[in-house]
């Protein structure tokens, strides 16, 4: 059986008397693709910022690579943040800033001793890997919202993370980048043996990238195998009517 | 561990425990800063950019100002010194009132609606768009590189600023009167530094120390806690510049009183 990267145990988030995480439980293993669905505000993205230590759950556990996330000191936390690529939903790319900058960012402040040289060759081959080789002096600006999307998870692959976590990665993209951006999630698992999860509401994004599917309704999952152990035959009503809608209806 | 709830009731009324609570966050803020900006590691080459963005970009504006300052302040006190034969003291009557008092204030209050505007704007838009979180996920501290570097430059290059705009406003005013008066740049000089002490000067810089620090940590408190989207962001810069302006007349009160004592002395 796969080595456990993260494992989530009774979980529970909650803003003001809104109740977004009631008691997850989740298991991620080894070089897997997992895909979280979920309708909008069910508490996705917290469950991935909680990961990384940018929200801090109510109670329950949160363990990545072997350390509760909620007890870590800001070195610790730091140093397991490095692991951890966060690929944002609108790419946050620090728009003062030309490509070429904002891969530098994490590189030239978390790994010393590095020569130009050397970070150039690894900007351009990271580039080149996402099919973007000719943007490095690029600004944000000019950039489409699908190159954004290459060039975030380009940046977040700096470091050489070993999970990789996708927050809405086709949200707001026409039907044709969707894919290419689907490829760049499973080609960045192939060639950086990374574990990735993915967040979406996208039916065709996760049958594409992923091994297994998480439905998380009502602030728990409630289903959670392969995409037909999951859909389309799902006895859930919600879980059904979110395939319906994406597969059907539209 | 779990965030405060920001629906509790409140102690008073909502507007008052509202009131409070942002004071206790900006202290925080300020106290955060204190603690953060003698920790390594040093973001010298971002306090060199922001000081070439909140200095250079700023000269032009403040330069025109200045240099009108200088000139109306003096063709406006013209009229009343003549009415003694008292023209002749123009220059010390100019140098007094641009060094104690204009100089800092104008440039201050320029300061606060150009680089106070741009920080709160800036970390703002920052702050909506993920590019904050962004830069902790990647295990950068966005307090240091953003605030801590950006009060830095504004304390140190007000100052700087405020003793340019004393020269070009003193410019200004020397054009003036040598056009009406006949006066020389030396004579005119020359009266400007006898009225002048260093107390003055002292007091003027540490006073734009205190208003460069002012303008640079209340846009960073500013944008750094905006939210809302592009609205969140337009308020952060609306109120940057607002309560600048407020905490600089304020300061520049308190300032007085205890360089006033000091003259007693």
């Amino acid at each position: 059986m796969a080595e456990k990267v993260v494992e989530i145990r009774d979980l529970y988030k909650s803003f003001g008397d809104l109740d977004v995480l009631k008691g997850v439980d989740l298991d991620l293993f080894r070089e897997e693709n997992l895909v979280v669905l979920g309708r909008s505000g069910t508490g996705k993205s917290v469950l991935i910022k909680i990961m990384v230590g940018l929200l801090k759950q109510d109670k329950g556990q949160m363990n990545v690579l072997g350390q509760e996330v909620s007890t870590l000191h800001t070195k610790e936390l730091n140093e397991l943040r490095l692991k951890i690529g966060f690929s944002f939903q609108n790419s946050a790319l620090y728009d003062s800033m030309t490509v070429r900058e904002n891969m530098e960012f994490p590189l030239v402040r978390n790994i010393k001793n590095l020569t130009k040289k050397e970070i150039t060759m690894r900007i351009e081959e990271l580039l080149e890997a996402v099919g973007l080789p000719n943007t490095i002096n690029q600004m944000p600006s000019e950039l489409s919202g699908g190159q954004k999307k290459r060039i975030g998870v380009a940046r977040t692959l700096i470091l050489n993370p070993e999970i990789m976590l996708y927050d809405e990665p086709t949200a707001g993209l026409d039907p044709i980048t969707c894919v290419d951006i689907n490829n760049l999630i499973n080609e960045v698992r192939e060639r950086y043996k990374t574990t990735s999860i993915v967040i979406t509401h996208d039916l065709t994004c996760a049958k594409m990238t992923g091994d297994r599917m998480a439905v998380l309704l009502d602030g728990q999952f409630s289903s959670i195998g392969t995409f037909e152990e999951v859909f389309p035959h799902a006895e859930d009503k919600r879980v059904k009517s979110f395939y319906d809608y994406n597969f059907i209806e539209s | 561990m779990a965030e405060e709830s920001d629906d509790r009731k409140p102690l008073l009324s909502k507007k008052i425990d509202k009131f409070f609570t942002g004071l206790a966050d900006a202290w925080n803020f300020v106290r955060r800063f204190w603690k953060e900006v003698f920790l390594p590691p040093y973001e010298f080459k971002e306090v060199v950019h922001q000081c070439y963005r909140i200095g250079v970009e700023s000269l032009p504006l403040i330069s025109l100002t200045g240099f009108i300052v200088g000139i109306v302040f003096t063709n406006q006190s013209r009229p009343s010194l003549s009415e003694f034969g008292a023209t002749s003291w123009l220059p010390s009557l100019i140098s007094i009132a641009v060094v104690r008092a204009m100089g800092p204030l104008v440039t201050a209050l320029i300061a606060a609606g150009k680089v106070g505007s741009s920080i709160g704007a800036e970390i703002g838009s920052m702050k909506v768009t993920e590019q904050i979180d962004a830069m902790e996920v990647s295990a950068t501290n966005p307090f240091k590189f953003l605030v801590v570097t950006r009060v830095i430059a504004t304390t140190f290059m007000i100052p700087i600023l405020v003793l340019y705009t004393d020269f070009v406003a003193l410019m200004g005013s020397f054009l003036n009167v040598n056009s009406n008066e006949l006066v020389s740049l030396s004579t005119f000089f020359f009266q400007v530094f006898e009225s002048i002490s260093f107390l003055d000067i002292w007091s003027s810089v540490l006073k734009s120390l205190l208003f460069g620090f002012t303008i640079g940590i209340v846009g960073c408190y500013k944008g750094y806690h905006s939210s809302k989207g592009t609205e969140g962001v337009g308020r952060a810069a609306n109120s940057a510049v607002v309560i600048s302006m407020f905490l600089i007349f304020i300061e520049e009160l308190l300032v007085l009183q205890v360089v006033n004592a000091i003259r007693i002395l």
